[in-house]
């Protein structure tokens, strides 16, 4: 979309008989079990919610732009990439609904939908993480924030601590290695193929004649 | 071995890295405690948060293999001293429930996982009641006159229908575990607070405000150090005093221990066995300061 | 030859919208014994009961089968209706085309073949209906009230007043109930003991009402009109005949720190005490967990029988309290009373009443955030709102707590401040919805009376002290009543409270003040506020011990405790038993407006029934035939309703007899009996079985080509 046509759109009043992306309600409902109708709007999530001051959607809001079929808000704030899953949410949630597990599943969507994540640098750490693993089976510290530094472009993060954790002993310089890997490659190819098939089998994708 | 209390051990990543004092404490607690720790034969990383929010499969996964890897041992209990990775093992034992999901995950992992295993961590073994009474006989010191503020962090004891471990919002364990060694437990409100969790790298000064506030309410609370039972939640709270000084966020200089390191050193176990000299915020000499060695009982 | 009439009802499109009635009609019409049948949109209504009444009349028809909805809802209607125009009420069938068929299909061509066959099976059954009486019983002209708060207090006065005689039961001390407890009403704030208290002297002094305080109804038998109760009047250790609540005794009693109730646990009182100043009656009860004698007496009694002691020994033994030292005999009431009034050697006494009704008026409790609510329904016990920190900070309050520190007759003498410390707080954090909205709790029903009395605690603590700071947090403001909006929009225009519409997340302690965390959706951000004191509005659940109290009626409730009226709509103050009414928030959280008019419809109802020389009972009852019986006692053992005794007949046989007073026609005699002997009038075997045969025989398909052919 041109930012022309962004801006123009920006300030228009959300069209509510325009559900965008109606697969996505389905989507969340047949991976979580959760009912997002089920959310009164109360706001105890964000009250408590450590990070909800940071945030530009609210924790509920995330739920009401799900009743409401605005996706877009979703995918255009920094919500879904803040939230750290630290499950007070959900432990103080009177409607028993598991907004944890709805963000994963929303962040799954957005991964397969290529939805440009808002918080660039978390999903850079994230994903310089889960690559750690991918070539060695465990996380090594020194490629996970050499890889983060690079991918995210602040080449000196965490400077002023790496001396003192590598006088302390903490950062091994080498990694270690997990001997069986070809299982953990297994693991996170079929994993993918899980992941898209999940969030691409939704009825309007069926009805495209979309792949299972 | 000793079957009662041999244990099939998954340290996870930071133990052998960032949290290798952690893993250096454990080690040396669980020895001094009759608790035998065996690690699971390559094991691989449970994915901890990045996993999951990315993709839930890949987070199952992961962990699938390792309860595999668990369940060959023949032991029927995991100990694990990260609250990360026991979230993690305990949710996907929690997703084995269903047939439907437990077959994925069957498959994503490569293989037969099985789901009846005992998931326990490190805190709760220490709760246990025969642990309980070898604490009380092997204690050489006394924490007397210590005042310490416990924290828990997140993932421990939430969401408790998955943790099944203690009250999610004051819980009472490890502050039952200081008071049993003689130390007294500061009332604060940061107990089940969140730290920051996974975000110092890509947005530290999200970090340094919850972990900042968590070093002012101890600190309100006149608490000598935190004691906490996350490799994550210790990092933040360690090493960042600095970063959070430098932000007008206040200036610290507060301890943080493991609780493997606090009973450790009860135990009679000196600071660098326990690697209190690894901690980037100075915490040597606290434990010692005006401890009397009491002799040990019977 | 039955002379059969069938109308068929449309129920508007109830009915209607799934099956054919005019075929339904037309098909009956074929049916053997039917003379005239007929379709119409609603049978019910007048012009709908007149078609039935004239076709009556000008057919001779003597039995009608009205095809309409269930008989729960009109068999009486249309008994009425048929009676009028001569034909006996009990060869009235209803065939129900709606529950039973149009509700739960919506094919509409298997729909009205269903119908049809349903329609055959009671055109089958009414042929050989008999034409029964009602019995008549005597009718007890005495009402009994259980829970004597504003409404059982209300109700007892009505028909006392209407001349009849009225029992009122009351569990606790005194009457008054919550509304005692209250310190002002919305929306006019009236003072609450002041338009009560009245009431309450009266019920006293009322020449009609018998007030039983400080007892319990142990057992209910019989039926409407004739209900015997088993009450039990607790032992109060005071002889309230000479007793004159001089007030001596609570005064001189060395117990005096006991937590009081009617303090909501802030206050304390005496072993011996009467709960509230305005008591009534105002005499005092022995608090037996807490009397020094009592507790002397019956360690005495333990001790003296496990030591084994006897004669001399026993007479000079002291016991030994848990702490081992020895227990003082105290008794200092008994010194001090004037008129002798204390009597050690009362008991709990049983007695038997009889009564023609019964309302149960037995009130509510407010949800306790430590679950021992849950420990009486044995269900695990687990404190709820753990991150709100009740019962840890002595700060964090209920409402009913707020009402009684502010109430000039409450522990503070209504000085509203902290229990930590005594201070007055300059700011109050409000939370609605506590134990209410919550699905996690099990408390999904709105409690109805928390957002007034929120609008009117506020305002009255505005009124106390005007510069303190008062915060509401809701999630909808329910004020439906007459200028109950106004007030609430009151308290925050006039009054300047803050409301904030959110939950709040979580109570936390900073120093000797409290951080309140919670949220405004209004300005879409998270909220903190630092306060001196938080009230929790800790929603309305039903009575302890309701459930034990419905099963000894045996009355219909719900999952929470709460009485089920007969019909929601329009017979909110019956229950499904006849002769037992309801009346205020025994059948769901209401405010006091609410209540009082139910506790006068209940008396309504009740001198309704009373105003009659008898009572009628339903003709539909099981009757033994005596020749058949071997009285093997099978019938009396399945009976639940206590109705079977065995009688000698002439020829020395004893054979079983049934009280059609007392049967309600439940049927497991009938089929239980093992020699066939006994049969349930208007359900005999005979129309059974023919009701069956019409099922099985060959289905009507004849002239109606739009029916569906069935296999």
């Amino acid at each position: 979309m041109r930012s022309s046509q962004r801006a123009a759109q920006s300030v228009a009043a959300l069209d509510l008989s325009l559900p965008q992306e109606p697969d996505l309600l389905e989507y969340i409902e047949r991976t979580t079990g959760e009912n997002v109708r089920n959310c009164y709007q109360c706001g105890k999530c964000a009250a408590g919610c450590p990070l909800s001051a940071a945030m530009d959607l609210q924790p509920q809001q995330i739920l009401r732009a799900l009743q409401l079929g605005q996706t877009d808000l979703i995918f255009a704030s920094d919500t879904l990439w803040l939230c750290v899953s630290c499950q007070t949410c959900v432990t103080r949630c009177p409607c028993e609904v598991d907004l944890p597990r709805v963000m994963d599943a929303l962040r799954s969507w957005a991964i397969v939908h290529h939805h440009a994540a808002a918080q660039r640098e978390v999903v850079a750490f994230q994903r310089t993480f889960i690559k750690s693993i991918e070539l060695t089976g465990r996380v090594y510290e020194v490629g996970l924030i050499g890889g983060y530094n690079v991918t995210s472009g602040h080449l000196f993060s965490s400077f002023d601590l790496a001396a003192p954790m590598v006088l302390k002993g903490k950062i091994k310089p080498l990694p270690r290695r997990v001997k069986a890997m070809d299982e953990v490659a297994g693991i996170f190819r079929r994993a993918q193929e899980v992941q898209q098939r999940e969030a691409r089998s939704g009825r309007a994708q069926e009805e495209k004649g979309g792949s299972h | 071995m000793n079957a009662a209390n041999a244990y099939a051990y998954f340290p996870g990543c930071s133990l052998h890295g960032t949290a290798c004092d952690y893993g250096q404490s454990t080690e040396q607690m669980c020895e001094r405690l009759d608790i035998e720790l065996l690690e699971l034969e390559d094991w691989n990383c449970c994915g901890s948060s990045p996993a999951h929010m990315v993709n839930p499969w890949l987070a199952l996964g992961l962990v699938g293999r390792n309860l595999r890897l668990a369940g060959q041992t023949g032991l029927d209990t995991v100990v694990l001293p990260c609250a990360a990775c026991y979230a993690r093992f305990k949710e996907t034992q929690h997703a084995l429930k269903d047939p439907e999901t437990a077959a994925r995950i069957e498959y994503v992992a490569g293989g037969a996982v099985p789901s009846d295993l005992k998931i326990e961590p490190l805190l709760g073994v220490l709760g246990k009641p025969e642990i309980r009474v070898k604490l009380h006989d092997y204690q050489q010191r006394s924490l007397d006159g210590l005042k310490l503020a416990p924290y828990y962090g997140c993932l421990l004891t939430r969401p408790s229908e998955v943790a099944q471990f203690d009250d999610p919002e004051d819980p009472q364990s490890l502050d039952e575990l200081l008071k049993a060694l003689g130390a007294e437990v500061v009332s604060w409100p940061g107990k089940v607070s969140c730290c920051g969790a996974s975000l110092p790298i890509s947005r530290p000064e999200l970090v340094w405000r919850m972990s900042g506030q968590l070093l002012a309410w101890a600190a309100e609370a006149g608490a000598d150090a935190i004691v906490t039972a996350c490799p994550m939640c210790h990092s933040n709270l360690d090493t960042r005093q600095g970063q959070i000084r430098r932000a007008g966020l206040g200036d610290y200089h507060l301890p943080i221990f493991y609780f493997t390191q606090v009973v450790g050193y009860a135990l009679g176990l000196d600071e660098s066995q326990l690697g209190i000299g690894r901690h980037l915020t100075n915490a040597k000499g606290l434990l010692g300061r005006r401890r009397p060695v009491v002799t040990q009982a019977g | 030859m039955a002379r059969i009439g069938v109308f068929v009802c449309h129920c508007g499109s109830n009915i209607a919208a799934n099956v054919d009635c005019a075929a339904v009609a037309a098909a009956a019409n074929q049916m053997p014994g039917v003379v005239y049948a007929t379709d119409y949109k609603y049978m019910c209504s007048e012009p709908g009961q007149k078609l039935i009444q004239d076709t009556i009349r000008e057919h001779r028809l003597d039995r009608v089968v009205v095809a309409s909805c269930s008989p729960r809802m009109h068999e009486p209607t249309f008994r009425r209706a048929v009676a009028a125009a001569g034909v006996n009420p009990y060869q009235m069938e209803m065939a129900n085309l709606r529950e039973h068929c149009s509700w739960v299909h919506n094919d509409r061509p298997l729909a009205t073949a269903k119908a049809i066959e349903i329609v055959g099976m009671l055109v089958a059954k009414v042929g050989r209906d008999e034409a029964l009486r009602p019995g008549r019983a005597e009718l007890t002209k005495r009402l009994l009230v259980i829970g004597g708060g504003i409404a059982g207090i209300q109700a007892a006065l009505d028909v006392a007043n209407a001349g009849y005689q009225v029992t009122l039961v009351e569990r606790t001390p005194t009457i008054g109930g919550k509304m005692a407890m209250l310190d002002k009403t919305f929306p006019t704030l009236d003072c609450s003991a002041c338009i009560l208290t009245p009431l309450m002297v009266d019920v006293a002094q009322h020449p009609n009402i018998e007030l039983r305080s400080y007892s319990e109804v142990e057992q209910v038998q019989g039926f409407v009109g004739n209900f015997k109760v088993t009450i039990r009047q607790k032992a109060r250790y005071v002889n309230h005949a000479t007793c004159t609540g001089c007030g001596t005794c609570w005064g001189k009693c060395p117990e005096k720190a006991i937590p009081s109730e009617f303090d909501q646990g802030l206050g304390k009182r005496t072993s011996i005490y009467i709960p509230f100043p305005q008591a009534i009656p105002n005499k005092p009860v022995i608090d037996p967990d807490h009397c020094r004698y009592l507790g002397y007496r019956s360690a005495y009694e333990e001790q003296v029988a496990s030591l084994g002691l006897t004669g001399e020994e026993a007479a000079k033994y002291k016991p030994v309290g848990p702490d081992g030292k020895k227990m003082p005999p105290c008794q200092i009431c008994q010194k001090m009373c004037p008129t002798g009034a204390i009597d050690w050697t009362q008991k709990d006494e049983l007695i038997e009443q009889e009564f023609g009704a019964i309302i149960v008026a037995n009130g509510f409790d407010l949800f306790m955030l430590d679950g021992s609510h849950e420990a009486e329904t044995g269900q695990p016990v687990h404190p709820y709102y753990g991150e709100y920190g009740y019962g840890k900070y002595p700060d964090v309050i209920t409402a009913l707590q707020l009402e009684r520190l502010m109430n000039a007759s409450g522990p503070t003498g209504g000085e509203i401040i902290r229990p930590s410390d005594g201070k007055h707080p300059h700011s109050v954090v409000f939370i609605a919805c506590v134990g209410s909205r919550d699905d996690k709790v099990g408390r999904p029903y709105c409690s109805r009376i928390c957002c007034m009395y929120t609008a009117k605690q506020a305002i009255m603590l505005k009124e106390h002290a005007p510069e303190t700071d008062a915060y509401v947090f809701y999630m909808d403001v329910r004020a439906g009543g007459r200028s109950y909006d106004e007030f609430v929009r009151r308290a925050q225009e006039v009054y300047g409270t803050h409301y904030l519409r959110g939950r709040v997340s979580r109570i936390y302690r900073k120093g000797d003040r409290y951080v309140v965390m919670g949220y405004d959706a209004n300005i879409g951000r998270s909220v903190s506020v630092e306060t001196d004191l938080v009230v929790l509005a800790n929603g309305a659940t039903s009575a302890r011990g309701s459930v034990d109290l419905m099963q000894t009626l045996g009355i219909s409730y719900d999952q929470y405790g709460f009485i089920n009226e007969a019909h929601v709509k329009l017979r909110p103050v019956e229950t499904n038993t006849a002769g037992i009414y309801l009346a205020g928030c025994s059948a769901g959280p209401k405010d006091i407006p609410d209540t009082v008019a139910q506790a006068s419809a209940a008396a309504a109802k009740v001198c309704g029934l009373f105003a009659r020389p008898y009572i009628e009972t339903e003709p539909t009852v099981a009757e033994v035939d005596q020749r058949k019986c071997v009285s093997c006692h099978l019938c009396e053992e399945v009976c639940p309703y206590s109705a079977v005794t065995f009688v000698t007949l002439r020829d020395g046989r004893l054979a079983a007899q049934i009280n059609p007073a007392v049967c309600k026609g439940c049927g497991l005699c009938v089929s239980g009996c093992r020699g066939r002997a006994i049969f349930l009038h208007g359900f005999s075997d005979q129309q059974l079985l023919a009701e069956v045969d019409s099922l099985l025989a060959p289905p009507l398909t004849l002239r109606l080509p739009e029916l569906v052919p069935v296999d």
